[in-house]
């Protein structure tokens, strides 16, 4: 094995350029090194104006998330060693406008967040003296939703979102279907409009690479063909027993 | 310059600066709150923390032992009203963040469950599997966000606080996407930017702990508490320094020595048992299992390695079920950053940086000295961890402070009809943006790397101000963090441009961290005596007559920083000795 | 091209190219998944002229049968016969990753949900085969 390794970053600062490029480092080739090192290493000691995000380095923040050789991943969990002998393409987050090198815009994909409710809603008010009484087994019909870390790679990888940025998308998604399913939860009909509306879970053709790249394992693509389900059966049930409704 | 007002304004998204929001917010929803951070909320820190929350639940535990436990784990530094305050709020925070949904581990009837840890006499922590940080940070800002009053100022670096006639008056912050230097006044200011671990070079703190608040406050005029007061978490990675949890322990992993020997039992630690006993052995208090491990090293008893010395942590005993259902984020870190599997191997662990229990001088109710300024959560000292903190107090820290400093600051706005003069704050802002340009983005002549001077400032303190001190070492790393400062103004700058200026703020994160690093050094050389995690070779006993007293450093025009004593206060528990792994 | 006046920067946006789905495999997997259903109805309009032959008397099902056996014909219906087969084996490669598969708190590989649908689909299309080819 070499020694070094070549990067290919992808640049961009909008103060002087019209559109992005990419520019090549050699940076050590060190059996330890994740793909964050190595851009620490060039920040620091090649060339200070690349500018990324980055933070918790061991996976959990969800800041680090970029394109390598075109399949996104969190920087910070991703082996340098397996792209020996290299060249690798470091490029922004797929689907994202660009702010600047590495770094792209996420005020959409917050906005997505907030429409879709992500709070305990209970409808009669009434709070327990003590805790919710929550079984294991209730715990785990949403505890794999509940694991986003918002790293956006689902929206990196989902050619719908790619296609139509205004679709909810998995992660916004799949955090809804978290809330629905938790026991404590009575907020399932508030979130209905914004989740069958035009841009929510209907907007999804089943692709399944979000949940191919989640790095939590969070499967929202699973989350969002389970609440399809819910959605029809509720929709079934307004039809056929429209006196049931609350 | 862009100028915008509020009634409180937050410094830091974290634990704490979400739950004061929503103290603030819940208390009083005509409050106008802002939330200045430099990263999005959901990256703080908090997120990576992963044991668990301590709180009195079971029948048979009491908030006495939870006082006396964490009165004991800080030597007797930690003031007692504060800690009888905060073991009798924290089970109503952990139970109000249940019922804002977060997943705390049930117990099969569906009651939270509590798990033991260290320096705890009884099980009191909760917790949510190996994420608890996460579970509850996410909780928080997802909770945050219901409420209207709170305005976000997402990736934004406050740079100086205002001070206008002993108060202080609004912030001077960066707009990163846009480069844009803007002036935010508010009338209560509550710092929650976490810790300062990246003074060090092996820590398990993210790159964003850079002591930000803690400096903004000092350079203000607040004084800084009991810095000297680091704490080294016993098992943290070789290379990367990340977390493994303590978790791992009080679910019955071993720390073994290169001769596969609990060596704890040699330190006055209790005598080894096949499975965990409270308070004793691999539960003890996280300063006196660091420094035993410390003392393996010296001892040569260490195996050798490319980063230095380590000793493993085994929890092949546990079995593969255990570790899945209990300790799954453990075995993945594992897996992940030393391509080992805790089932079938011992991992590699060493003592690292994690912890500040100094900070932000304030009292009970988070306010500090400096009129208008409040500050919780890791960053501040109230003082409820004194020279030790004990694993699993901090989570349920950043909930009843951050919910104390906003009722506070909703208070103290509540009171304060003053106007500020806006021309002299425009005038001092202004000053500001014409310094962080002349000294960084129109600098071209500055020849220092800034992760030269960063690795060079890590290098003294890990040598002069490590896990054991004496005056040499500190008065050494005094002089090099003065030299250090005088060359971090003649920085290599290559990014000019304002558009999301990483260097630049790595630059002024430098600058912050020069300043904590000095204070927690003149803290430590001032301290002669040894207490928790403040070891000195020159002073190895425990003296209550001079030093039952916090450090107050402040800042002085010329020359290094001043320190004071303020007394601790001792309500119930007389200072005694404190003992692990020999009592009931 | 972005214009920048000062704290004004604009983002630059990166549209998808018309053949995006050529970047990857997985990509390319799903458009041609997605692409087989035309051939599903090909066929079900292939059986409805059947019907329409057989039901129009014996003259016009041997000029259907003829058709059928042109050469072009054969070479069309081998390639709708792979996309459907290549749809079916897709479609049920889909019921796990559709379906909550956890029993007793462990979750099932996806093999245990995609299984019994492969399963019955090989019995049922043998025992049509061997009535198709009059063996049974």
């Amino acid at each position: 094995m070499a020694d070094t390794i070549i990067l290919e970053i992808a640049r961009f600062h909008p103060e002087g350029d019209a559109e992005p490029a990419f520019q090549s480092y050699e940076v050590p080739l060190r059996s330890d090194w994740m793909v964050l090192d190595a851009l620490t290493y060039i920040k620091d000691q090649l060339d200070g104006s690349l500018a990324f995000r980055w933070s918790c380095r061991m996976g959990i923040c969800g800041s680090c998330g970029m394109m390598v050789n075109g399949v996104p991943k969190l920087t910070c969990e991703t082996l340098l060693t397996n792209f020996a002998p290299g060249p690798v393409r470091i490029a922004p987050l797929e689907h994202f406008p660009v702010v600047k090198d590495l770094v792209i815009e996420m005020d959409g994909f917050l906005g997505k967040l907030q429409k879709v409710r992500p709070w305990i809603v209970r409808k009669d008010g009434r709070l327990p003296e003590r805790e919710f009484i929550q079984t294991p087994a209730e715990l785990e019909t949403f505890k794999q939703y509940s694991l986003c870390i918002n790293c956006m790679l689902c929206y990196a990888a989902c050619p719908v979102y790619g296609l139509d940025p205004s679709f909810t998308g998995p992660a916004a998604l799949a955090l809804a279907e978290r809330y629905n399913l938790d026991s404590r939860d009575q907020g399932a009909t508030e979130r209905t409009d914004v989740l069958s509306q035009h841009d929510g879970i209907w907007d999804c053709t089943v692709v399944g690479e979000c949940s191919v790249v989640c790095p939590k394992h969070v499967d929202p693509s699973l989350a969002i063909q389970q609440y399809k389900l819910t959605a029809t059966k509720e929709w079934f049930k307004t039809w056929l027993l429209p006196w049931g409704n609350k | 310059m862009e100028t915008s007002s509020h009634d409180i304004l937050l410094i830091g998204g974290g634990g704490a600066g979400l739950r004061a929001a929503i103290a603030i917010a819940e208390a009083d929803p005509k409050i106008d709150i802002a939330m200045v951070s430099k990263v999005y909320p959901m990256r703080s820190h908090t997120v990576s923390a992963e044991g668990g929350a301590a709180g009195v639940a079971g029948k048979d535990d009491t908030l006495d032992e939870h006082c006396y436990d964490t009165i004991s784990g800080s030597d007797w530094l930690g003031d007692q009203d504060a800690i009888e305050a905060f073991v009798s709020e924290v089970p109503g925070e952990l139970l109000r963040l249940e019922h804002w949904g977060c997943p705390w581990s049930r117990e099969p009837d569906g009651r939270i469950a509590v798990r033991p840890f260290g320096g705890m006499r009884k099980m009191r922590t909760w917790f949510a599997a190996d994420k608890t940080g996460f579970h509850m940070l996410h909780t928080l800002f997802q909770t945050s966000l219901k409420y209207t009053s709170i305005v976000r100022y997402d990736e934004t670096f406050a740079t100086r606080l205002l001070v206008e006639d002993g108060a202080v008056r609004g912030v001077v912050a960066i707009e990163l996407r846009t480069g844009r230097i803007r002036m935010i006044t508010a009338k209560a200011i509550i710092i929650c930017t976490g810790g300062c671990g990246r003074v060090f070079p092996f820590t398990t703190n993210a790159n964003i702990c850079t002591g930000d608040g803690m400096a903004l406050a000092y350079r203000a005029g607040a004084p800084l508490k009991d810095m000297e007061m680091v704490q080294y978490h016993p098992t943290g990675l070789p290379f990367t320094g990340i977390l493994i949890t303590e978790a791992a322990r009080a679910e019955g992993g071993w720390l073994l020595n290169k001769d596969g020997y609990r060596f704890l039992q040699d330190y006055d630690l209790g005598k080894p048992t096949p499975t965990p006993v409270f308070r004793s052995m691999e539960l003890g208090p996280r300063d006196r299992v660091s420094q035993a491990i410390f003392g393996e090293f010296e001892k040569d008893r260490g195996f050798h390695g490319p980063y230095g010395d380590y000793v493993h942590l085994d929890l092949r005993h546990l079995g593969e079920h255990k570790i899945e259902s209990r300790l799954p984020m453990v075995r993945e870190l594992c897996l992940k950053y030393e391509n080992i599997d805790p089932v079938r191997q011992p991992i590699p662990v060493r003592p690292v940086q994690h912890y500040m229990m100094g900070g932000v001088h304030t009292d009970i109710h988070g306010a500090t000295p400096l009129r208008g300024l409040f500050s919780a959560g890791e960053s501040a000292c109230v003082s409820i961890n004194g020279s030790n903190r004990l694993g699993s107090n901090s989570l349920g820290e950043l909930l009843v402070f951050g919910a104390r400093a906003g009722k506070s600051a909703a208070e103290y706005v509540a009171n304060s009809g003053r106007r500020d003069n806006h021309a002299r704050l425009l005038a001092q802002a202004a000053e500001e943006e014409r310094q962080i340009e002349e000294n960084y983005l129109r600098k071209t002549d500055g020849k220092e790397r800034i992760a030269k001077l960063r690795e060079e400032m890590q290098k003294t303190m890990e040598s002069g101000c490590g896990i054991y001190r004496e005056r040499a070492s500190l008065v050494a790393s005094a002089n090099k963090l003065r030299e250090l400062q005088e060359r971090a103004r003649h920085l290599a700058m290559e990014d000019h441009s304002r558009t999301f200026n990483t260097q630049l703020t790595s630059a002024l994160e430098l600058g912050f961290m020069l300043d904590v690093a000095e204070t927690i050094v003149h803290c430590a050389l001032n301290r002669e005596e040894s207490r928790g995690a403040h070891q000195r070779r020159d002073f190895p006993k425990r003296d209550d007559q001079k030093y039952l007293a916090h450090s107050l450093v402040s800042r002085s025009a010329e020359g290094p920083p001043r320190v004071e004593y303020l007394p601790v206060v001792i309500t119930r528990w007389p200072p005694g000795e404190r003992i692990y792994g020999r009592e009931h | 091209m972005p214009q920048y006046s000062q704290f004004q920067p604009k983002p630059y946006e990166r549209p998808m190219s018309p053949f995006w789905y050529f970047d990857r495999w997985p990509y390319l997997k799903f458009i041609l998944r997605e692409s087989s259903s035309f051939f599903v109805a090909y066929f079900a309009v292939v059986i409805l002229i059947h019907i329409c032959a057989i039901s129009s008397g014996p003259s016009s099902y041997a000029a259907f049968s003829a058709w059928m056996r042109t050469p072009t014909m054969i070479t069309v219906n081998l390639i709708a016969f792979v996309f459907v087969v290549f749809h079916t084996v897709t479609w049920f490669m889909l019921v796990p990753r559709v379906m909550v598969r956890q029993v007793m708190g462990r979750s099932l590989p996806e093999m245990a949900a995609a299984a019994p649908n492969y399963a019955v689909w090989a019995v049922l299309s043998i025992a049509v085969a061997l009535f198709a080819l009059r063996v049974i």
